[in-house]
């Protein structure tokens, strides 16, 4: 029942995760991080079975730098994303599955113009490029709110404000508390770390 | 339930005219009963030869890949465009590879020919069996559907404009009675030397 949502602005891209570890009916952390930098303007949360999660994401994370390390070049936000879903899509197919999914966001700065924008991927291997989106029972709230109140050229002050009322929402509606939302903020400059939404 | 090839849901229709051949497909990308995208676009083209895959997702990206890496291979090899006859052929061998372990989708091959200018449509099964078809083909989670509102709206011989028109009211009849498909819907139409792409306003539920 882990959150993670996405939402793409003018010229940033919001990540937001929820901070607790649960595991049957304890929570285990209430300060977890959910995410993974894959490069200085490109990050991925991530959901899925406990073990997995963090060795998938570091396996990627680790590849990717290996690359930009090699050729001197960091991938686009789409080439990582499309990295990222084959590894996924190899992995369905073999003896035991990476179960993970995951939101990547990232900025483009090799055009002329930084672009931004975020992959939806599941652990089949489905990729998908999306405005806003979120993985798991979260998704069915949050995206409801957001088809509602979601415009393409928001700016990060009132993209927070939208986490901020998807926040409300998913803790109203949520069966367990979720620890409240770590947010990361990546643009053209690189990405911002929050600790927690409301502090916002 | 976890049936691979209806997890995502999407249909597609291949019909075939006077000397030229429509295919169309919807846009939805769905989790289950969750829509989760509605740009997700099913047909590709491989220079004057489509190929529209439905079903599993993750197998519609992987194979538009693999046949993109085939068919670039094939022109550095034979110094012009792959026919949409000798395509769908690569496509019932590139699928029966994989016999014991299938890809789940539902391809369908529409183009006409350059060489003898003769339009031609296809479909398969997830193995890589041909169905040629001289009229229309239909895949996806709305195979039904298709199945009834081509039967009675087909006719022979209609001309691209005429065709666009049958295709797009079957296809559309049918997306509306599957829950699973719609979320908007593009066309093509094929002459010998124009492809008119077009985009369909559909119902958004």
């Amino acid at each position: 029942m882990d959150i993670i949502l996405g939402i793409k602005l003018n010229d940033s891209v919001l990540i937001a995760t929820s901070k607790a570890v649960t595991r049957g009916i304890s929570v285990l952390k209430a300060s977890d991080d959910k995410t993974r930098n894959l490069g200085d303007h490109s990050a991925m949360a991530f959901t899925g079975e406990s073990g997995d999660t963090v060795q998938f994401a570091e396996y990627v994370q680790a590849n990717l730098k290996l690359f930009s390390v090699r050729q001197n070049y960091e991938l686009s936000p789409k080439a990582m994303a499309s990295f990222v879903r084959k590894e996924l899509a190899t992995s369905i197919r073999s003896r035991k599955p990476f179960q993970v999914n995951v939101l990547i966001g990232g900025c483009d700065i090799n055009k002329e113009t930084p672009e931004t924008s975020l992959y939806w991927i599941d652990y089949l291997g489905t990729n998908v490029e999306l405005p806003y989106a979120a993985h798991g029972y979260a998704a069915f709230y949050a995206l409801s709110l957001l088809d509602r109140h979601y415009k393409p050229d928001l700016n990060e002050e009132e993209g927070i404000k939208l986490l901020q009322l998807c926040n409300k929402e998913l803790s109203t509606r949520m069966p367990i508390d979720f620890k409240g939302l770590r947010v990361k903020v990546i643009n053209s400059q690189g990405v911002k770390e929050y600790d927690d939404l409301t502090a916002l | 339930m976890s049936d691979p090839s209806s997890i995502n849901g999407g249909a597609a229709v291949a019909m075939v005219g006077k000397d030229c051949v429509a295919i169309a497909c919807d846009l939805r990308l769905g989790n289950q009963s969750l829509g989760v995208a509605n740009n997700f676009e099913k047909i590709f083209n491989y220079d004057h030869t489509f190929l529209a895959l439905t079903g599993l997702a993750s197998d519609v990206t992987t194979l538009s890949e693999v046949f993109r890496l085939k068919t670039n291979l094939y022109k550095m090899r034979e110094e012009r465009s792959i026919e949409p006859e000798t395509f769908a052929n690569l496509v019932s061998s590139t699928l029966y590879q994989k016999r014991f372990g299938p890809y789940f989708i539902g391809p369908l091959v529409a183009g006409i020919n350059s060489l003898t200018g003769k339009p031609f449509v296809c479909g398969f099964d997830l193995i890589g069996c041909i169905d040629y078809a001289k009229d229309f083909v239909v895949s996806g989670t709305a195979t039904d559907q298709l199945y009834g509102m081509c039967e009675s709206l087909y006719e022979p011989g209609l001309g691209p404009d005429d065709l666009f028109e049958t295709i797009s009211q079957a296809f559309l009849s049918a997306v509306d009675r599957d829950a699973l498909s719609g979320w908007g819907a593009v066309v093509y139409v094929i002459t010998k030397d124009k492809v008119t792409k077009r985009l369909l306003k559909t119902r958004q539920d």
